[in-house]
Formats: C-alpha cells, sequence, structure tokens
C-alpha cells in the first residue's frame, strides 16, 4: 500500500526488511517498479527490454520460496533488478546495443544471472548500453540515447547508462552493469548513485559478452552503499568457468560498513588535479576530503605519476583486446549476417561493416592497427609496459595509505550531442577512471553534492580485493552526508 | 601520426570491415588525431620494464580433465544465420576451379 507510491525512492536494502517484515511482498514491488517503468521509461529510455511477464513470475516465486525459508531467505529475495544488455539472460534478447545482434538470444545464463536467480533476485529487464559497452554516453547504441533522470537533455554516463539511469529514476532498486575503463563509476557519478568496479577478478565474467578480456569486470548500482554491498556478496566469487576469477572466500560486505573511519588513512593524489576539472566538482571533492577528516581519516598526499598517460595506455590496450574479441562476429554462427554476398570474404566484410557502428569501427580499427605487424611494439607493447609503470604506482601508494579519494569524473552531465562528434574529447571523461581497469584494482563512485541540479561523484579506489575498504569509506561518508537521499523529480505526464 | 588513406583501407581489411569512403576519410582524421595522442607514451622509458598481460597472479589454470555435459546441439544452433542437418551452413571455404 506504502509501496506503490515511494517505490522510487526506496533502496534495496530498505525493501529487504520491508520483505522480511511481510510489510510488501515480491509481487506487490516488482508491479510498482514495473509501473514505473510503463509511466516514465518512455521519458527516459533506459531498458531495451522490459521482461514483465517473467518479472511477474519470479516475483511469485519469491514470496513462495519466503514462506517456505522464513528468517532463512536470502537478504534480496524478491528485490527487482535491471540488467546491462551485455549481460546474457535466456528468454530475453542479450543485443549489446548493437544491430548486430539485434535479434541474439542466449542459450544459456551468465554466472552472476544464475546467482542472481539462486538469490531470488526478480529480474525486470535489460538496460541500455553504449554498443558493447564502447562509450560514455549510451549515444554509441544502435536504438537510442538514453536521457539523464536529473536533465532530460544530458547523457546518463556510459556504458552502462540504462542501468544507471534506471536505478536513478526509480525504475529498479538494483542494477549490473559492467566497467571496463569506468563504464560503472561514471554513469553512477553522473546520475547520482552508487556503482563499484570490484577487482579483475573478484566477479565472474562468463557470460558477460567480451569487450577488452583483462580489463572488464560486472559491477553492482544501487540507491546506497549498503544496498551496493549486499548485491556485491551476491555476484561475487570463483567460478569454474572464468579462469580468470580468483579462488577466494566471499565475505558479507556489508560487515565492513562502519560509520568511523578512524585509524584509516585516505590517500589524495595531486595528479587528478587536471585541465578542464570543473571548478564545481574539485570544490565538491575537496569537501567531501574534509568530511573524511573529520570523520577521523587521516588525509595523506600520494603521487601516482603516471596518471597522466592512462589515456593513451587505455585506449591502446582495449581497442586491440576489442579487435579480437570481436573477431567473432562474422555473420556465421549468431547475429546478423548477410546471405546475397558472393564469398565468404565478403559475408565478413559485408556483416560487419553493416552491423557494427562507429565507435565500435573506430576501436577494431585502432586496436587492428595497433596489433598489426610493424607496429605491434611501437604501441601495444608499449601500452603494456606503461601499464605495468601505472600498477606500480598503485602498489606504492596502497603502502601508504588504505583507500585514495578524487573526483570520479572530471564534468557533471554533459549535453547529448556535445563530445558525439570527437571521440577524444569523449574519452577524456574517463580520465580518472581508467587506470583503476588497468591496475585491475577496485573503485566505487558515491554522489557527494550537486552543481546547478546534477550529481558529483567522488571515486574511492581500494588496493585488489580492497572491496571491504572501499565500502566502509563510501559507507561512513554517505552517512554523514545523505547525499544519496536527492531523487530526481520526473513527471509521470508524458506516458509511452 | 598521420595515418595515409591506404592505411586506413588496409586495416580495414585486415579486420574485415567494409568501409564507406566517407568513413575511410573520418576514420584517416580520427585514428591519426587517437594515434598523436597515444605516441605521448613515447616520453617514457619503459626499455627494462616487463609488460603487463594479465593483472592476476594465476597462470595457466587447470582442471580435470573429465567428460561433462555440454549444451545441446538445438541450443547451440538456434542463433545460427543458416543451418543444415545439425551444421551450420556457410558459404564454400576453399576455391574450387
Amino acid at each position: 500500500m506504502v509501496m506503490t507510491t515511494n517505490v522510487d525512492a526506496l533502496t534495496a536494502s530498505q525493501a529487504s526488511t520491508r520483505l522480511a517484515q511481510g510489510d510488501i511482498s515480491s509481487l506487490e514491488l516488482t508491479r510498482a517498479v514495473l509501473d514505473r517503468i510503463a509511466q516514465i521509461d518512455g521519458q527516459i529510455q533506459a531498458y531495451l527490454t522490459v521482461m514483465a511477464e517473467q518479472a511477474l513470475v519470479q516475483a511469485k516465486e519469491a514470496d513462495r520460496r519466503r514462506a517456505q525459508e522464513g528468517d532463512q531467505a536470502s537478504p534480496l529475495l524478491g528485490v527487482p533488478i535491471a540488467i546491462k544488455d551485455v549481460i546474457c539472460v535466456p528468454g530475453a534478447p542479450t543485443t549489446c546495443g548493437s544491430r548486430i545482434l539485434e535479434h541474439f538470444e542466449s542459450p544459456y545464463a551468465a554466472t552472476v544471472i544464475e546467482k542472481l536467480c539462486a538469490a531470488g533476485l526478480v529480474i525486470v529487464g535489460k538496460t541500455n548500453t553504449d554498443e558493447f559497452a564502447m562509450g560514455s554516453s549510451t549515444e554509441n547504441s544502435a536504438y537510442f540515447t538514453t536521457r539523464n533522470p536529473w536533465d532530460l537533455e544530458r547523457v546518463p554516463g556510459g556504458s552502462s547508462g540504462g542501468s544507471a539511469a534506471a536505478v536513478s529514476a526509480g525504475m529498479a532498486p538494483l542494477a549490473l552493469g559492467s566497467d571496463t575503463g569506468g563504464s560503472v563509476r561514471q554513469p553512477a557519478a553522473l546520475c547520482g548513485g552508487v556503482g563499484l568496479k570490484p577487482t579483475y577478478g573478484r566477479v565472474s565474467r562468463y557470460g558477460l559478452v567480451a569487450f577488452a578480456s583483462s580489463l572488464d569486470q560486472i559491477g553492482p548500482f544501487a540507491r546506497d552503499v549498503r544496498s551496493t554491498a549486499m548485491l556485491l556478496s551476491v555476484i561475487a566469487g570463483h567460478d569454474p568457468r572464468d579462469s580468470t576469477s580468483m579462488p577466494r572466500p566471499v565475505p558479507d560486505y556489508t560487515q565492513a560498513l562502519r560509520a568511523d573511519l578512524h585509524g584509516v588513512r585516505v590517500g589524495v593524489p595531486q595528479e587528478y588535479t587536471v585541465e578542464g576539472l570543473q571548478p564545481a566538482v574539485s570544490d565538491a571533492v575537496q569537501k567531501a576530503i574534509a568530511q573524511l577528516q573529520d570523520l577521523g581519516a587521516e588525509i595523506r598526499e600520494v603521487h601516482l605519476p603516471h596518471t597522466p598517460y592512462a589515456l593513451p595506455t587505455y585506449y591502446l590496450i582495449a581497442p586491440a583486446e576489442c579487435s579480437a574479441n570481436l573477431a567473432r562476429y562474422d555473420g556465421i554462427r549468431y547475429g546478423l549476417s548477410t546471405p546475397d554476398a558472393p564469398d565468404i570474404w565478403e559475408v565478413y566484410r559485408q556483416t560487419r561493416g553493416s552491423g557494427l557502428g562507429p565507435e565500435v569501427k573506430r576501436r577494431v580499427m585502432l586496436g587492428t592497427y595497433a596489433l598489426s605487424a610493424g607496429y605491434y611494439d611501437a604501441f601495444y607493447l608499449k601500452a603494456q609496459k606503461v601499464r605495468t609503470l601505472i600498477r606500480q604506482d598503485f602498489d606504492r601508494a596502497f603502502e601508504q595509505v588504505d583507500v585514495i579519494v578524487g573526483p570520479t569524473t572530471p564534468t557533471t552531465a554533459f549535453k547529448i550531442g556535445e563530445k558525439a562528434d570527437d571521440p577524444l574529447q569523449m574519452y577524456l571523461s574517463d580520465v580518472f577512471t581508467l587506470s583503476c581497469n588497468l591496475a585491475g584494482i577496485c573503485g566505487i563512485s558515491i554522489p557527494c553534492g550537486f552543481a546547478e541540479g546534477l550529481p558529483i561523484g567522488l571515486q574511492i579506489q581500494g588496493p585488489a580485493f580492497g572491496e571491504e575498504r572501499i565500502l566502509h569509506v563510501a559507507y561512513a561518508y554517505e552517512q554523514a552526508t545523505g547525499w544519496h537521499k536527492s531523487r530526481p523529480q520526473i513527471s509521470k505526464e508524458h506516458d509511452r | 601520426m598521420s595515418l595515409t588513406r591506404d592505411q586506413v583501407k588496409h586495416v580495414a581489411e585486415l579486420a574485415k570491415l567494409r568501409l564507406t569512403e566517407t568513413e575511410v576519410d573520418l576514420f584517416q582524421e580520427q585514428l591519426s588525431a587517437i594515434l598523436e595522442h597515444a605516441a605521448r607514451l613515447d616520453e617514457l622509458d619503459t626499455d627494462n620494464i616487463p609488460p603487463t598481460a594479465t593483472v592476476l597472479p594465476l597462470r595457466n589454470v587447470m582442471r580435470p580433465d573429465q567428460v561433462q555435459p555440454s549444451f545441446p546441439r538445438q541450443a547451440m544452433l538456434q542463433n545460427a544465420p543458416a543451418v543444415q542437418e545439425h551444421c551450420i551452413k556457410v558459404k564454400a571455404v576453399l576455391e574450387s576451379e
């Protein structure tokens, strides 16, 4: 009864409590989320596919399980979740935001999806993404551009922009995204939510459509830190089907959430003050650092001298891996095909030429070039060596501090179209998030203020498998400030 | 670092991408700009730095060599553009004169 009126403001953690107390059922909660999608997604366009029918079946099953399992029920049983459309969910298309996979239905579920189902979460739909997760705005989606719930003229960030916008606009309390260079943290920052990129190897990539295999990680979105920790506890863990997942036990991440920061050493890198950093973003981050100090943290300056080289390093390594991974879209085994082509080579050329969008082609070209004879040493190998230097920067910094804080993005959400014609400018919006993937460490973005009505994100990075540390600091800050409680006002007048 | 039109076309052929002439022009300009930015890496002396291919301490992950159930053939073929007698149908790979 209460639910239908404020579903957009409810965190997954609060939903979990109400479900456990019997105040609401999963069916009511799921219906409220689906209603909300029907009311406002015509404006936001966060979802590529809404799985209403399946969701209601899963919700009923969750209610049945709760009746049976009682106190033993898993904490997120019956809580709705949205899935970025690069993660394989049977029973719906997995398009990756690309024409080349427009009608592709995965015959199997990603490991994270199996884990969600085992924990009883309710999958409400697949969210929009830049094509094959390549982009920072969702403008590279072959289908449409998702709108930022705080300002419909602006991008939600990307590539997991659909997931970030869905959570921010109340169209799902939780979502999964993928983060190769910032694609969870950057849209979380721009939409005013929480987004976490786990350590490389923390979450199985089985069933995540590959973009850059040495950088990709699946990560959770939520409206607060506690819900993020709860979802991470569900999806993390070793998977025999992903040989790059680490055989390490998974803690209950909510145990790390404490409001006191005494004894925590927070590093602030000089190098994160760059040209193009919006003054309001810089101010908000400075205030956040002062707040962390007030909460008991010790603030230390650290150096990450190779930070300026992260962008060129990333834009050689990620495209190189992408060009190899995307060779599979050849019009033979699945996806778009051009049957009228005269020979097999033309099938390849025409399928890929017509099925892949401009940004994907650009990166396939860049990566093919960087790996080609005569240029491999100068570009790809060079970038891999600089990647070592970037990792060493973080290794040294984490000898002195527990976490590193700074802005998630140099600016708040930019206007749709503003950077669409200039790939380098677009790439710069990930300048603070890329090195985390190159180093394989973990990072989280949480809200830390507003500039002219647009959310600002604070990034907290931790060492490999330091998720408990970044969640601890994020939680303490969040509880002391409450920025996460602000929600965008979206009129329900314009129905689909 | 500037790419020629011929280089762009050569790379497109390596990647098996059919490009329009407009795309060739666009990529010539954009890839040149990106590679110019990438040339910043030359500022760093990396002669004695080992490359990072993976951040993980894991190498050569093995599993027991045991027969396990795999996906049903029908499910694996459901997305294929052309199927004939439980096989994926492709155009001739080896030329016959």
